[in-house]
């Protein structure tokens, strides 16, 4: 179903001077129903959080509206992004990425490659100044930028270029969002996320590591439907997907509350499905919809099948580690340092400093203690 | 029978709002590391139940919270008093801005810490060493309530938490500012420990009643330590 490239357009760029398809009518070519095509517009607007009416205006603006041109790279990344996204179980939230936002150029998806690969891209920046939209899987190197090239240019150079009339940057994934791995200490290539790298552009943090294929299909559908970006939070996250922690949303909360945890993976507490905190879970630090969406057409997440949430949605994820200990390590302090261990360090030192004044005390101010040259003059005498 | 015949004056030094400061400070810092310290790492004592039958942990969170408004209007309150107290409570004791400052609290060094001369520390309320080290812990304090409160505002709709959820971008996320929240809490504990240990030890050496004086208010002075003080005050008064 999604391998329904096309190839000739891709390597003749003419076609964008023709009448750009609708959504909808790319769609029904593609051999879907109409009952489908309303049943993956009902779930988008629920996954954005749209009031009833809203269903019809992401089903009008899907009808209406021509393809949004898309320019999508990958930089310093694994691809994990786009694999979530082709592997989403709705038929027409793989279609989307696949050719139904007119993907113009996507590095692993395309068709073409080497020339035409470029003209590609180089022609949607020509004929929608403006309008396209810039998506970007990956982090861009910045202690040397020769660590990232494509076509013989950096992935700076080739963002810069991109993004500087583009409508919209949308940020795929932890990568470039906020660096992930490749910005974990010591950040050998100086990796660092678009937003730190492009300014004056809306740019949409879609985090997770991958972000979920619903989250990024209701991103795009957003974008299409109401011509603007989707609202944000302070770190530049969609908030209809990420304003609420993994941990408020989690079905085994519950356990959390009642104090029932976890202490090993084969533990009498594994088994009842208790709370993971002890396990390191970073539900409760994580902001994400998991628990709401959950993943492989709302077949489970990760906690669901008992494994503690890593964080993949939170910057810096990886240096807050351990994944199974719930206190991070103390940089600086070696491997399995934590804040306790210091504290508690801290604490016995500060005890036998105590211990040591209070002796010395005793010994050189033996004279203020008993306060012999302070006594009134009578008990002097006698002394 | 051992007993001293020396002239001493009482000083009102800790009026009735400070030392209700003092004991809820106290009381919420001790519930607030506890709690803290739990919610960090609890104890799972509990087995083989369903959690229907429970709201333990939720208890312990929820009295973290309250102490936590408590702590943080309590500190609010005492600001205020640093603006209108008596002498001994204002804001100026605790900022070393004064060259006279910094010379006490090397004095205070040399006599209570490295022990290495006897000289007496006339200073009528807390010394400006002391003065100095409670400056930091206020520091802490609003650090732990902007990283708190940071928190909580996602799970609150309250107007207050809310003005502190800058905190969250700002360190990049919840997790730093989980952990920040933790190590400051090791700074209370630290402090605790070494605060009421240097109570006793004043007490001891001193003999000016300083542990009681939270309670009472009132410090047993030497009297010409006193009539420095006047006079320096008069003297300030007329410039």
């Amino acid at each position: 179903m999604y391998l329904h490239l096309r190839p000739i357009e891709l390597f003749n760029t003419d076609f964008m001077k023709e009448k750009q398809p609708t959504f909808y009518e790319e769609v029904i070519d593609g051999g879907l129903s109409r009952k489908d095509f309303l049943k993956f517009c009902t779930t988008m607007a629920a996954f954005l959080g749209l009031e009833t009416s809203g269903v019809g205006q992401i089903v009008h603006a899907l009808e209406t509206k021509p393809r949004l041109p898309v320019i999508w790279f990958h930089f310093q990344e694994c691809t994990c992004c786009s694999e979530s996204f082709i592997r989403a179980s709705h038929p027409i939230v793989a279609n989307i990425v696949l050719d139904k936002i007119s993907l113009d150029y996507q590095e692993t998806l395309m068709a073409a490659s080497g020339v035409q690969a470029e003209n590609a891209y180089k022609a949607v920046m020509e004929k929608f100044p403006g309008e396209y939209i810039v998506m970007v899987e990956g982090s861009i190197p910045t202690e040397n930028e020769a660590y990232c090239c494509i076509g013989g240019r950096s992935a700076y150079q080739i963002l810069e270029e991109a993004a500087k009339n583009a409508k919209a940057v949308v940020a795929w994934g932890n990568c470039a969002s906020a660096g992930c791995v490749q910005a974990a200490s010591p950040n050998p290539t100086g990796a660092k996320p678009v937003h730190k790298v492009i300014s004056g552009k809306p740019i949409i943090n879609v985090q997770g590591c991958p972000p979920i294929a619903d989250v990024m299909a209701g991103v795009v559908v957003h974008l299409l439907t109401f011509d603007r970006i989707p609202q944000l939070d302070e770190l530049g996250r969609p908030k209809a997907f990420y304003s609420r922690r993994v941990h408020d949303t989690c079905y085994r909360r519950a356990n959390f509350d009642a104090g029932l945890f976890v202490e090993s993976f084969d533990d009498e507490g594994a088994k009842r499905g208790y709370c993971l905190y002890k396990m390191g879970c970073k539900g409760p630090v994580t902001y994400n919809s998991c628990g709401i969406i959950k993943w492989n057409d709302g077949i489970s997440y990760p906690i669901q099948s008992g494994h503690p949430c890593i964080g993949c949605s939170e910057a810096g994820f990886w240096d807050n580690g351990p994944f199974y200990r719930h206190l991070p390590n103390v940089e600086g302090f070696g491997i399995e340092t934590t804040a306790d261990k210091i504290g508690l360090g801290l604490g016995v030192a500060t005890a036998v400093g105590i211990a040591g004044h209070a002796i010395v005390t005793n010994i050189r101010k033996h004279r203020d203690i008993s306060n012999t040259p302070n006594v009134d003059s009578e008990t002097l005498k006698e002394l | 029978m051992r007993s001293r015949s020396i002239p001493l004056r009482e000083v009102y030094v800790w009026e009735f709002p400070v030392r209700l400061y003092h004991w809820i400070n106290a009381l919420v810092i001790t519930s607030l590391c506890i709690t803290g310290y739990v919610i960090g790492d609890p104890p799972a004592f509990m087995k083989g139940t369903e959690a229907y039958f429970n709201y333990w942990f939720g208890t312990v969170r929820f009295i973290h919270f309250v102490s936590a408004f408590l702590f943080f209007f309590n500190f609010v309150f005492r600001t205020y008093w640093g603006f209108v107290g008596n002498e001994f409570s204002r804001w100026y004791n605790y900022i070393p801005l004064k060259s006279k400052q910094w010379k006490e609290i090397i004095d205070v060094i040399k006599v209570d810490v490295l022990q290495v001369t006897n000289k007496g520390i006339d200073s009528i309320g807390h010394n400006a060493l002391a003065s100095f080290v409670y400056f930091i812990t206020f520091l802490i304090f609003v650090f732990q309530c902007i990283t708190g409160f940071g928190m909580y505002a996602a799970m609150s709709t309250a107007f207050l938490p809310k003005l502190f959820a800058w905190i969250v971008p700002f360190l990049g996320g919840d997790m730093q500012v989980r952990q920040l929240h933790h190590i400051l809490m090791w700074g209370f504990i630290l402090f605790s420990i070494v605060h009421v240990y240097l109570v006793f030890y004043h007490d001891y050496i001193e003999r000016r009643g300083v542990t009681s004086s939270m309670i009472g208010g009132w410090k047993f002075i030497e009297e010409d330590a006193v009539e420095r003080h006047d006079s320096e005050e008069k003297a300030n008064s007329e410039k």
